[in-house]
């Protein structure tokens, strides 16, 4: 990880810790809870991939934009999207992000800039793509990022936007969080073995990178030099980020007795935890302290059960709540 | 001040009133500045407004829809432009899943306006994938407002009305009214969206019908009255939301009806309307309603077999004569159509 030797400082690195575990306890927490059937709504975890959501949006103020996907809780979470209305959305609440409408797929936190998350494949990249030529076209300065998937460059729409957004020098990143598998389906059944996801960007004419998703540190300067890019008018930019999902592809559990990835596999992303080895790196650097560590992970325990508690226990929304908000006056 | 105009002028005077008045406004479309300016609706826009708000585009539908909403999400208003109904079919995901539900999703926090044009085809050999309708898809979906003027004057209002709605409206265009005139007032005046219009008044046989049909209509109207038959002929304007009030009062009074749609009949919007009058009227119909539509089979792209593909006012006029219980025989029906049936009127040559 070589904590000690780049340019972060400590407490940049400890909020990239802080941010992490937060979102790896929240969703560890929804898990948990999850078999009680009271979060009656698909839920997809980002267990294992919570450094590329930490490292991109650590460069993101309010008014950068971010549209997301179907496993949107990290990229909600990293942007600064209120905790206590998401678990309340995933409990069907009034007080919920989308008042009980749109459960989990579709978070939104607009007073901090996540737009929208909308679980269709590949559906989120043209809409960030029109924000971000609304953004040129009214000549603001703020950034639109984008994530999505392996499986969402499959998709027509992908190239379509990427075409586009080259074409009119758009300010946006283009995040393709590669985990190797669309449901239970392997990169390998999908897509050219010779075939890189990050040279398809570099067909459109947009700059393209790839990087050790697990590695937030990586993540965080290649996101860099990403906005410089943009900052310089070279946009778009396009990253690929390679990384794992732990746990199985909508649901609370492990799916390795599926038997549609190997053990081995597993285990090797296991050992390339986001968290653990950055954790570990900055301890053995003296750059974070055990009692740091505790403080921090019983402030963030403190605050998950206060917002499970917030969810729990908000109203359900009325029945008046069925026919409103269909059409805006 | 009001002068005969094209509806294709009106419909350029309509978004060039709406552009002028609001910068949000912008319009995108394969096509939109280019020589013949979407049949006429989009010239000397460009000109006018520029290329950054008069945009073409790549060939890409699904992604430039998604662009449009996108777009309106920070605060834009955007007009986009499918030279036909069946290149809309590659938006569907951006139309159907995202524009539609937008405003719900998100619990009313976050709204996407937009105007979606769809030229329907007819005639002239526009074949399978140029001459398909599919209002009743569209109109299916809660979240989208569905408009299809017939007039110039509705024409007008009705995009200045749905440029200004704060929801994704899809607004049909039929090509064969492209180049019909009609007074259209000077400036700025909205036809509020979901209100019909009464063509006609009469007692006899309520014809329900939108778009081009609202001419065969009339015209197999006017031959009626020949035979003592009076219609009212009501354009419908708006498919979602619908004005059932002036489809109920109608049907109460003369207790026929008769739908026309522009489209197949299996799961046709005609289909929806004769549910809703047998639903809340069915006392009131002396006879069963009746539907005219497209045969169940693609638009084939030969006169002679397009000829017995799309309706007529000539099969208006036998549907009405058998629900009054009158005998007519097809010698006795003129072609009440000017030259070749597969053009609007001579002045059409072509090519789409």
């Amino acid at each position: 990880m070589l904590t000690n030797a780049c340019d972060i400082s400590p407490e940049i690195l400890h909020r990239f810790l802080y941010t992490m575990l937060y979102i790896r306890l929240v969703q560890e927490e929804i898990a948990r809870v999850y078999p009680e059937q009271e979060m009656r709504c698909p839920v997809h975890l980002s267990i294992g991939q919570e450094a590329i959501a930490v490292g991109v949006c650590a460069h993101l103020s309010k008014q950068d934009f971010i549209v997301s996907n179907h496993r949107s809780h990290a990229h909600y979470l990293a942007k600064g999207g209120d905790l206590n209305k998401m678990l309340a959305e995933l409990y069907g609440k009034q007080t919920g992000c989308c008042s009980g409408k749109s459960g989990s797929m579709h978070l939104v936190d607009i007073s901090q800039g996540f737009l929208a998350a909308v679980p269709i494949v590949g559906s989120s990249i043209p809409i960030a793509v029109g924000i971000a030529m609304g953004v040129k076209k009214k000549d603001q300065q703020n950034l639109t990022t984008v994530f999505f998937g392996d499986g969402a460059i499959e998709e027509g729409v992908f190239h379509e936007s990427l075409n586009f957004a080259s074409l009119k020098k758009l300010p946006i990143i283009f995040i393709c969080e590669n985990n190797f598998y669309s449901v239970y389906s392997p990169l390998s059944i999908r897509q050219p073995p010779s075939r890189e996801i990050f040279s398809l960007a570099q067909s459109h004419g947009i700059q393209s990178f790839q990087g050790d998703g697990n590695n937030v540190i990586e993540v965080y300067n290649l996101m860099k030099n990403a906005i410089e890019i943009i900052n310089n008018g070279d946009g778009p930019v396009f990253l690929e980020l390679k990384t794992y999902r732990w746990r199985e592809h909508v649901g609370p559990y492990y799916d390795n007795n599926l038997g549609y990835r190997s053990e081995d596999e597993f285990n090797l992303w296991i050992k390339r935890c986001p968290i653990e080895g950055f954790q570990s790196d900055l301890l053995e650097h003296g750059l974070l302290d055990l009692p740091t560590l505790n403080a921090m992970k019983s402030k963030i325990s403190s605050q998950i059960h206060r917002a499970f508690n917030f969810a729990k226990t908000s109203p359900f929304p009325d029945k008046e709540q069925l026919m409103k908000h269909i059409y805006k006056d | 001040m009001t002068r005969e105009l094209h509806l294709y002028e009106a419909i350029r005077e309509a978004i060039d009133i709406c552009m002028e008045d609001d910068p949000s406004v912008y319009i995108l479309g394969l096509g939109v500045p280019d020589p013949k300016g979407i049949f006429g609706t989009t010239l000397g826009l460009q000109e006018k407004f520029g290329a950054d708000r008069v945009m073409d585009i790549p060939c890409a539908e699904n992604t430039m829809t998604g662009v449009a909403l996108g777009s309106s999400l920070v605060g834009f208003r955007p007009i986009i432009t499918h030279q036909r109904v069946d290149f809309s079919l590659l938006s569907l995901d951006q139309i159907v899943n995202q524009a539609a539900k937008w405003h719900y999703m998100f619990s009313g926090q976050s709204s996407a306006p937009m105007v979606i044009r769809m030229v329907i085809g007819r005639g002239w050999g526009q074949g399978p994938q140029h001459a398909q309708s599919l209002e009743a898809w569209f109109a299916h979906i809660p979240g989208l407002k569905v408009v299809a003027p017939t007039t110039p004057f509705d024409a007008k209002g009705l995009l200045i009305e749905s440029v200004r709605d704060n929801n994704p409206v899809i607004f049909f265009e039929h090509r064969w009214l492209h180049n019909i005139t009609g007074p259209v007032p000077e400036g700025s005046y909205t036809v509020p969206i979901g209100k019909g219009r009464m063509v006609k008044e009469g007692d006899d046989v309520t014809i329900i019908t939108f778009s081009y049909m609202v001419l065969e209509a009339m015209k197999a109207a006017d031959f009626l009255l020949k035979y003592n038959i009076h219609c009212e002929i009501i354009d419908l304007r708006s498919l979602r939301p619908l004005d059932t009030d002036i489809i109920f009062t109608s049907v109460k009074k003369t207790g026929r009806l008769l739908v026309i749609d522009n489209d197949w009949k299996t799961g046709g919007f005609g289909a929806e309307i004769i549910s809703t009058v047998v639903e809340q009227t069915f006392g009131y119909l002396k006879e069963p309603p009746h539907r005219i539509g497209f045969p169940e089979c693609p638009s084939p792209c030969s006169p002679a077999l397009a000829e017995f593909f799309y309706p007529h006012a000539k099969d208006i006029v036998k549907t009405v004569m058998k629900m009054m219980k009158k005998e007519i025989s097809d010698g006795e029906i003129p072609q009440m159509h000017t030259g070749p049936l597969d053009v609007p009127d001579a002045s059409f040559t072509g090519p789409f």
